[in-house]
């Protein structure tokens, strides 16, 4: 095999441009914060909760984004995996109470780790079922769609209400984990930082298998271009589970880490969530991962700072930055390039 | 060339309410070149997508190898060793050339295992692809995108090659880099079912030709034959040379 | 002149026919077909409900946009009668308004909402609704000083409306003509009145370039139809009706708190009647409303029989118990709403003119 003689056409080579702008906003919005809260303990105590928050809603809000952008598929269910997740935590948790109870952090951090598996677990499989009795049926049809996914949420939340009861389910933080530490003259609460470490943990894990793993490449072509990616030979239906379940058991793990956050649990959680998840979705642009990690950073650090300064109005300061980003880019910070 | 790699017989295709294909009768010769010529909106786009199974053959058969494949489901179809090339070029924009290069050979699990004499054989044939090769496919120029495509298709090596206009919107000395490439794979004796346009591309490849106008085929034979034959060509294709003109 | 007042859209079924004709009956002569407070309430409500389902039909069934918004209109409506009467004290103008405020909120509201979400995407409008209601029933418990709160408010209705006024000393074939009956009906012609309006936009041309965006959007707007302008005016229209039947709710319940007006919960009871009924039919909002109110008002009694029967036994009767106590209700709903959706995806109208359309040569 020898090649053509071929002249190539002098071209300049293009310079790997990538689009950090919406990136800056974070640390943007943190500066901006920082003379309205005005002492900076304070702030330093706000902006951890905010990162740690951030971490939580987008290790919930990845599956959802990438579920809507390989298949068009809006779960309006999503949150039902979220509230099986934290009050799996409660069982586990509970059942774990020796070693909740003790003030060795390993033993702690085991318990934690014991419920994420199986929150992850059941919630992955609970996902299974969800994605071939909810959604299959439903497949292209996006007004039925969205009927059923939140007929399934209600029916899912009010199964809930049948094991746990309808209240309120304390959550306490294992022994180790309670308390702040202080970082100069900033408190800053142990569990937030054991939730950012996993958050972060979480966040590298789900951008290493996007960028390098074949499976990863092949969402984010689908993501672009389903047909295209059929057309290679893939059988995309196969991936959209795959990453359905993924999505499912992420959102299990969410709802664990949000309940500790909490520290209760009651069964409105799952639609409570719903609501910042699509919040940070739009914001990130449907389809985008990455787009979502900024966009439920930027929900968590306002949430907080909100929270702080007008609590009344923490919960449109949401809607308000939602209405600010789709503005400025009505596809959302960054938009999926679709055929 | 040893009988028909691929045979529609008799294909009808809906797109929604709107009937696009009514009973296509078309043979690719195993080994050779076709080229399927005809107006816009005259079916071949959905010819092809209907052999690659993306739109369902509501009537007919599509025979592969002998085989009925008109109900696959595309991954299946692709399977059975038919690469397509569709004709937004389906390239992944956000994936670099590397990644896009990987996905498509599926027995690859990563870029460092795709076969090293062939992607040299590759670059050879679009040498831009190597200058580019860690670069977001999204940043290629039309002609670059194209390349990547249809690179993409022969990484492996398929049974048959589908690719939907080639040539659309490319630069002159593209087009040229084009002929060349497709030339050097008809000596690997590759089978080739194209749609065409561009007249003079397709004669400079074609061995045989389809015709089709308002969803059936309205003309098989020899390229030579077309070629030499001035008064079918008017009559046949008096409107899409016009109009490249 | 009946095909004339109901916009030349016949109910094209006679067996659908004769359940409208029931309903409307049963509805006009309430207070004396069926005497007694609870089965008047009942039918009070299936009045307020059929303008708020016939309403959100406007959205999904004509449209096809879904909003998770409708209750937050609603509860506009009643909180707008509500709070105008709770401060001004009872009359007809604070109730005059009370309503124009409250739609005068609604319909720049759902001028924004619309506008803004249906220009950037559809879907994003199922979402931006859920955020919006969910922000707004937060606010409205937070701003308890004018609601009331949690606990809501209770309020004076103008003298005419309260039980206490007698049109005449003697009963009327045994009811007493007082102000409830005197609310009942001006509930029953304010609903008529809305819902033959809405029928007739329905079938005006505008309602027909509605349908055709449901259809297919991209031929809508090739035949150069501005979609984002015919959405969100079915959007504020939409809302506008709902607004009305808050306040006609609130005039008759002489109370509202976010129970009765602005919870999620009764977002699905309207989801769940469109369907049932049928999307896409004035006539859908009727019957569905009037099914779907009976069955809760009086299917909950029979679960709470039931459960209380089964909770008498031991171990795997305690789940059962458990599924069919009637806090469960919201269970079965939404399992009935999703095999809807599925199975019955035209509602019981769309099946009884298809029944009628087959039975004709």
């Amino acid at each position: 095999m020898e090649a053509p003689a071929v002249a190539p056409a002098p071209e300049a080579l293009p310079k790997v441009r990538t689009d950090l702008l919406p990136l800056l906003l974070v640390p943007l919005l943190a500066l901006a914060a920082a003379p309205l809260v005005g002492s900076f303990p304070t702030w330093v105590t706000l902006t951890v909760a905010g990162i740690a928050m951030g971490l939580i809603i987008f290790i919930i809000a990845s599956g959802l984004t990438l579920v809507f952008g390989l298949m068009d598929v809006l779960n309006f269910g999503h949150g039902v995996f979220i509230a099986l997740g934290a009050f799996l935590a409660t069982t586990v948790l509970g059942g774990m109470a020796d070693w909740t109870a003790s003030q060795s952090l390993a033993a702690n951090l085991a318990a934690i780790f014991a419920a994420m598996a199986v929150a992850m677990a059941v919630a992955g499989a609970v996902g299974m079922a969800f994605e071939r009795v909810i959604i299959r049926p439903v497949y292209g049809q996006h007004l039925k769609q969205i009927l059923i996914t939140m007929g399934g949420m209600i029916v899912g939340e009010e199964l809930i209400k049948v094991i746990w009861g309808p209240q309120a389910i304390p959550l306490p933080l294992p022994a180790a984990l309670r308390g702040a530490i202080l970082i100069g003259d900033a408190a800053v609460e142990k569990y937030r930082i054991v939730a950012v470490v996993i958050g972060l943990a979480v966040f590298a894990a789900i951008f290493w298998v996007l960028s390098r793993t074949k499976a990863g490449l092949l969402i984010r072509a689908g993501v672009q271009d389903r047909e295209m990616v059929e057309a290679l030979g893939y059988r995309i239906r196969r991936l959209f589970v795959g990453v359905f379940v993924a999505g499912s058991a992420l959102a299990g793990l969410g709802g664990v880490m949000w309940g500790l956050y909490q520290q209760s649990v009651i069964p409105q959680i799952g639609a409570q969530v719903n609501i910042l998840i699509f919040i940070v979705i739009i914001i990130g642009g449907l389809g985008s991962a990455g787009g979502s990690f900024v966009g439920a950073l930027l929900v968590g650090l306002l949430a907080n700072y909100a929270g702080f300064l007008a609590p009344k109005v923490a919960l449109f300061s949401n809607i308000l930055l939602m209405v600010l980003v789709l503005l400025w880019r009505p596809q959302g910070l960054y938009p999926v390039a679709k055929r | 060339m040893s009988g028909a790699l691929l045979a529609l017989e008799g294909v009808h295709t809906h797109i929604g309410a709107y009937h696009i294909l009514h009973g296509v009768h078309l043979t690719v010769p195993r080994g050779g070149l076709t080229v399927l010529l005809g107006r816009n909106g005259a079916g071949k786009t959905t010819t092809l997508r209907t052999i690659m199974g993306l739109w369902r053959a509501s009537h007919g058969r599509v025979l592969f190898e002998g085989a009925d494949i008109a109900a696959r489901a595309t991954p299946e179809v692709a399977r059975l060793g038919i690469a397509y090339v569709p004709e937004n070029m389906g390239v992944f924009s956000d994936l670099t050339v590397e990644e896009n290069m990987a996905l498509a050979a599926r027995g690859a699990r990563r870029a460092a295992e795709i076969d090293r004499a062939r992607l040299e054989w590759i670059f050879g044939l679009f040498p831009a692809l190597r200058k580019f090769w860690l670069h977001p496919a999204g940043l290629l120029s039309g002609g670059q995108k194209q390349m990547l495509a249809v690179a993409r298709a022969i990484v492996e090596p398929r049974k048959l090659l589908i690719v939907d206009e080639p040539t659309k919107g490319l630069a002159p000395a593209i087009v040229q880099n084009m002929v060349s490439a497709f030339r050097e794979l008809k000596r690997t004796e590759t089978t080739i079912l194209l749609v065409e346009q561009n007249f003079h591309f397709a004669r400079a490849l074609g061995d045989t030709v389809a015709v089709m106008d308002d969803g059936r085929v309205v003309h098989a034979g020899t390229m030579a034959a077309l070629a030499g034959d001035e008064a079918l060509q008017q009559r046949l294709l008096g409107l899409a040379l016009a109009a490249h003109h | 002149m009946l095909s004339a007042l109901l916009s030349h859209d016949r109910p094209a079924s006679r067996l659908l026919a004769a359940l409208l004709v029931a309903i409307v009956v049963g509805l006009a002569f309430a207070p004396f077909l069926f005497p007694g407070a609870k089965s008047l309430s009942v039918a009070a409500k299936i009045l307020v409900f059929i303008v708020l389902v016939a309403s959100y039909d406007l959205l999904l069934g004509y449209t096809g946009i879904v909003s998770f918004a409708h209750t937050m209109f609603f509860g506009i409506g009643a909180y707008g009668v509500a709070i105008a009467l709770a401060r001004l004290g009872p009359g007809w103008g604070a109730v005059a308004l009370g309503v124009a405020l409250a739609l005068a909120l609604s319909l720049v509201l759902s001028f924004v909402i619309g506008l803004f979400s249906l220009r950037v995407r559809a879907i994003f409008y199922a979402m931006i609704t859920l955020a919006v209601a969910a922000a707004f029933q937060t606010l409205a418990s937070q701003l308890s000083d004018l609601t009331g709160g949690e606990d809501g408010l209770s309020f004076k209705v103008p003298e005419a409306l309260t039980p206490g006024f007698s049109l005449a000393d003697a009963p009327f074939l045994g009811v007493s003509l007082d102000g409830r009956l005197l609310s009942y009906y001006l509930l029953f012609f304010a609903a008529a009145a809305l819902f033959l309006v809405m029928l007739r936009i329905v079938n005006s041309p505008f309602g027909r370039v509605l349908q055709a965006i449901r259809e297919n959007d991209f031929r809508a707007e090739a035949l150069g139809y501005r979609t984002v302008v015919y959405r969100t005016l079915s959007n504020v229209l939409g809302a506008g009706f709902a607004t009305l039947a808050g306040a006609l709710l609130a005039l008759w319940l002489r109370y509202n708190g976010p129970d009765t007006s602005l919870s999620f919960e009764i977002m699905l009871d309207i989801l769940l009647m469109v369907v049932i009924g049928g999307m896409g039919t004035m006539y859908g909002a009727v019957v569905g409303a009037t099914l779907f109110i009976l069955a809760q008002s009086y299917l909950q009694d029979l679960m709470r029989i039931a459960g209380a029967a089964l909770g008498d036994l031991p171990a795997a009767g305690g789940f059962l118990a458990a599924l069919l106590s009637p806090d469960r209700w919201l269970l079965w709903l939404g399992v009935l709403f999703v095999l809807s959706v599925y199975y019955f995806p035209a509602g019981i109208v769309g099946r009884l003119r298809a029944r009628a359309a087959a039975a004709k040569p």
